[in-house]
């Protein structure tokens, strides 16, 4: 029977076929078919990290529906999830309203009469940004740890990896939480192009890389030179065929030139011919008497002098470039597959990219239905970076049931040394083993396992950790161990958890074991 | 005008105030290429305004860039003005930092510390990540390969005797490569959080897994951390942990941590590096007091405490203080200065022959300014740092090149 089930694994896993994957689902229903070793692998690479749920949908709908699930889910979350976020004071503001409000409470703390009551304001405010970046953070992890959406949720955060802000640089505290929500999110799985153009309109994105002060005359060539490099195309001279020059890089940034930010009520003076130009949506403005309207050639190819328009025709332009294809491509294998994935496999995603105009969905389809998934990495796995480790773990352990006190977590991640949205620089954490497997980062990670396993770490305390009910230690050796876990470890794993002394010991062990630092 | 002045200071008398160092009374020099020497790295990431730490106070340019940040000139009757780092010719051109009177101020007074302005690299991005990562990786401009950086093939060509250390959370560039190079980083509480038991059950798991090697290590070194950190807290074992111990108890920031590393650096290491962040000082920079006068203080305490807790040791300890870049040499329009180019190093250590403003220098001035902007850089880091290896751990040329590729390496004399 399970042989059976392996094949049809394997069948509807190659050809698609909808009659097997029914089949796989109508089997289910006269008791739930065990998870293949294969199984696990794939869904530990499609979502955080298993948990009951996953497992139990997974065994219903078959590999090719729960991936067309996947690729499909709503952006809106479930309700009970969509109420516990909208609890989330910083998710009740816009980005402007939040801007607007530190502008007008840095006027008045001038205007105090002492040095004291200027200080004490100066740090209220502070506090108050940090915890709008603390409640962006704790609404991410939600997401990751309780959304069935695992895929749209774990391609929020590749992307907002990828156009990477820091929320230490200028107001991106107050504006992040909107870039993640509005821009980036909502396109995750949707058009690489139309992505691509949410971050060149995004407040946080333009504060960022400079590019609202970028204006003719005063060019600022940051971010123009990271949309390329790091966005888009590649590093020129790199294996994704991206040929760049310092010119294109110039020209773009003259493209790029009155796309910025106003945070004040004030719109700039303009002729009626530039007032027909001008663009205003929130925060984000397009001013025409900071862009430069002079002829511009980028990549061979001519701009018009049409204002933000000239910004679009970019954006598409970069988009199509078969460079961006295969730097894409090979960013998201890298992600999801293999620090050094089979060619076969980046040029099959390259090629749905180009066939597809960047459709990430179909991108990612092509990923998740390829041969070459699996045997890829095996039989190393690939490392789990801190925040795939930290949220399977958790995944694992509480299984559905929900954190109240997510401090705990954000300092996990610090101490792994991938604090959310703390990289400051554009290119974003690294998703290579390397990156991640320090001598002192490994010894940190069975720490941070312990506090998981030993249930001590005050995860259901209140955010300001005063004791929650108490949970004891999980209990991790339950039916989804057996079914999915177990069967991973080898001899060494299996040894050293039969020596565990306790209960938190054990669950120790298990998230401290290489088979689960990997997926 | 382009002037080579490598000027030495004679230390004609030990200061009272360095009393607290030992190391300085009997002031042995350790023959250069010794085989105790110890090389600490910090890395004040940011960007720090070096113009603002080691002053210009003789140029009257300074005074005009800096209407609101500048410092006074010094003057013994002035606790806000800048220390007086008078050269051999007694002419004082340059000023330190007030927030660093008690702490590098007495180093320099003893000679065991030396200024290089005008440091840097070619890099003209002025970009915090593109700037550090290419210092970090110690190769000449080209293609941006960060695979490897010149503290790992440091250790790689000393062979044996290399015993590097990263006291951080992830492994820096610089330490990246082809060796493992274990890291800690010395911020926590540190107990140990497991027994010898569990410690042997976890590093069984790995046995055979390429990790096995990494595993041992870092469970090696968060174990001599851990040591240290009772030592330290008990008292510890010699006159001299003891002294440092009284300090122990208020030390705070980093000076706990340099503490911690000096320990380790002392017992254990001989290549080490540790990052200082939070220099990016665009806005309400402060001058006397404020925000970077704050983190001098707090990083003037680490290093004297560090000096300080590594004892006898600290004679043959070379460390060097960097920063990717320096900043505009005129204050914005917050109060604050922005991405630059040329920064100054420092140079210190128990055998340095310090007290001096050290390298290529050029009268501050409007003209000699890099692009109107920063200051040029005149001594370039890897012909620096690969002059200072060869005297420090006795290099020859051909292990200099593995180093630093491509450059000549440049002698000081600060060792």
């Amino acid at each position: 029977m399970c042989d059976r089930h392996i094949r049809c694994a394997l069948l509807t896993f190659l050809l698609l076929l909808p009659s097997c994957s029914i089949g796989r689902a109508n089997s289910s229903s006269s008791g739930p078919a065990a998870l293949t070793a294969g199984d696990v692998r794939w869904l530990n690479r499609v979502t955080f990290g298993i948990d009951s749920a996953t497992a139990a949908r997974y065994r219903q709908l078959g590999r090719a529906r729960f991936l067309s699930e996947q690729l499909q889910l709503k952006v809106e979350d479930p309700s009970t999830l969509a109420a516990a976020i909208a609890a989330i004071p910083v998710t009740q503001y816009s980005a402007e309203q939040l801007v607007r409000n530190a502008r007008v409470e840095q006027e008045r703390l001038k205007a105090l009469p002492t040095e004291d009551d200027k200080q004490q304001a100066r740090m209220a405010l502070n506090q108050a940004a940090n915890q709008a970046v603390y409640e962006a953070t704790k609404r991410q992890l939600m997401r990751a740890l309780y959304s069935p959406a695992q895929l749209q949720e774990q391609m929020t955060w590749f992307w907002m990896n990828h156009f990477n802000v820091f929320s230490g640089k200028g107001t991106v505290r107050w504006t992040l939480a909107e870039y993640e929500e509005r821009a980036v999110r909502p396109r995750a799985l949707g058009s690489f192009r139309d992505l691509v153009l949410a971050t060149v309109k995004s407040p946080a994105m333009l504060e960022y890389l400079d590019n609202a002060q970028s204006a003719a005359g005063r060019i600022n060539e940051n971010y123009a030179r990271e949309l390329m490099e790091l966005h888009t195309l590649g590093v020129a001279g790199s294996a994704s065929g991206s040929r760049y020059t310092q010119r294109d890089v110039q020209e773009l940034a003259r493209v790029l030139t009155g796309v910025g930010v106003n945070a004040t009520d004030a719109a700039p003076r303009l002729s009626p011919e530039r007032q027909a130009l001008y663009v205003r949506d929130g925060l984000f403005e397009f001013n025409p008497n900071r862009h430069d309207f002079a002829p511009k050639i980028v990549l061979n190819q001519r701009f018009g002098s049409t204002g933000f328009a000239e910004v679009g025709q970019a954006v598409t332009l970069l988009a199509r470039q078969p460079a961006t294809a295969r730097f894409i491509s090979s960013k998201l294998a890298r992600y999801f597959i293999a620090d050094d994935p089979p060619s076969a496999l980046v040029n099959a995603m390259a090629a749905t990219f180009q066939r597809t105009d960047g459709n990430i969905a179909e991108v990612l389809r092509t990923m998740f239905t390829s041969p070459d998934l699996l045997s890829a990495s095996a039989p190393t796995g690939k490392f789990k970076d801190p925040m795939q480790f930290v949220v399977s773990s958790l995944r694992l352990a509480y299984d559905g049931k929900v954190i109240t006190n997510y401090r705990p977590v954000v300092g996990w991640l610090t101490q792994l040394g991938e604090p959310p949205y703390g990289h400051v620089t554009p290119e974003g954490y690294g998703a290579a083993e390397t990156a991640w497997a320090s001598p002192g980062q490994l010894v940190k990670r069975f720490e941070i396992a312990r506090a998981i396993g030993a249930g001590s770490a005050g995860l259901f305390n209140t955010e300001d950790n005063r004791p929650g009910p108490s949970m004891g230690f999980p209990m991790l050796n339950n039916r989804l161990f057996y079914e999915a876990i177990e069967p991973t470890f080898g001899a060494r794993t299996r040894e050293a958890l039969a020596q565990a002394a306790s209960q938190a010991e054990w669950n120790t062990l298990l998230l401290a074991s290489p088979e689960w630092m990997q997926r | 005008m382009r002037r080579r002045t490598v000027l030495k200071l004679a230390v004609a008398a030990i200061m009272s105030g360095a009393q607290g160092f030992p190391g300085i009374v009997s002031r042995a020099y350790t023959a250069p290429g010794a085989a105790d020497a110890k090389f600490l790295l910090v890395f004040l990431r940011g960007g720090y305004d070096a113009a603002n730490v080691v002053i210009p106070v003789g140029s009257p340019f300074y005074y005009e860039a800096r209407p609101t940040l500048a410092l006074a000139r010094p003057n013994p009757s002035d606790p806000q003005a800048a220390l007086p780092l008078v050269g051999a010719d007694n002419t004082v051109g340059w000023g330190l930092h007030p927030a660093l009177k008690d702490s590098m101020y007495p180093l320099w007074q003893a000679g065991q510390v030396a200024f290089v302005p005008f440091a840097g690299t070619t890099d003209m991005s002025r970009s915090h990540f593109e700037t550090q990562d290419s210092v970090e990786s110690g190769l000449p401009p080209g293609p941006r390969t960060y695979g490897s950086g010149f503290m790992n093939r440091l250790a790689a060509v000393l062979g044996g005797t290399a015993a590097p250390v990263a006291f951080t959370d992830g492994l820096p560039v610089v330490l990246r490569g082809d060796l493992v190079v274990p890291n800690v980083s010395l911020k926590g509480t540190g107990r140990a959080p497991f027994d010898e038991r569990q410690v042997a059950i976890l590093a069984s798991m790995y046995a055979g897994t390429r990790f096995e090697h990494l595993i041992s290590e870092g469970f090696e070194l968060r174990k001599t951390v851990a040591e240290q950190n009772e030592m330290m807290a008990s008292g510890g074992t010699s006159g001299e942990m003891q002294a440092a111990n009284r300090n122990a108890i208020s030390a705070r920031g980093f000076e706990l941590e340099a503490r911690r590393m000096a320990g380790l650096v002392r017992d254990r290491f001989n290549l080490a590096f540790i990052d200082v962040g939070g220099w990016d000082t665009h806005v309400n920079e402060g001058g006397t007091q404020g925000q970077l006068a704050n983190l001098l203080g707090n990083l003037g305490q680490g290093l004297a405490a560090f000096a300080e807790q590594m004892g006898s040791a600290w004679r043959s300890t070379v460390v060097v203080v960097i920063s990717e870049f320096g900043r505009t040499f005129r204050e914005n329009g917050t109060r604050g200065t922005d991405h630059g180019h040329g920064t100054v190093y420092w140079v210190l250590g128990g055998s340095v022959r310090g007290g001096s403003i050290a390298g290529d220098q050029v009268a501050v001035d409007r003209s000699t300014l890099n692009q109107d902007r920063d200051w040029p850089v005149l001594n370039e880091y890897r012909a620096l740092f690969g002059g200072l290896f060869k005297a420090v751990f006795g290099l020859d040329g051909t292990r200099t090149d593995q180093v630093f590729p491509n450059t000549a390496a440049r002698d000081l004399g600060l060792v």
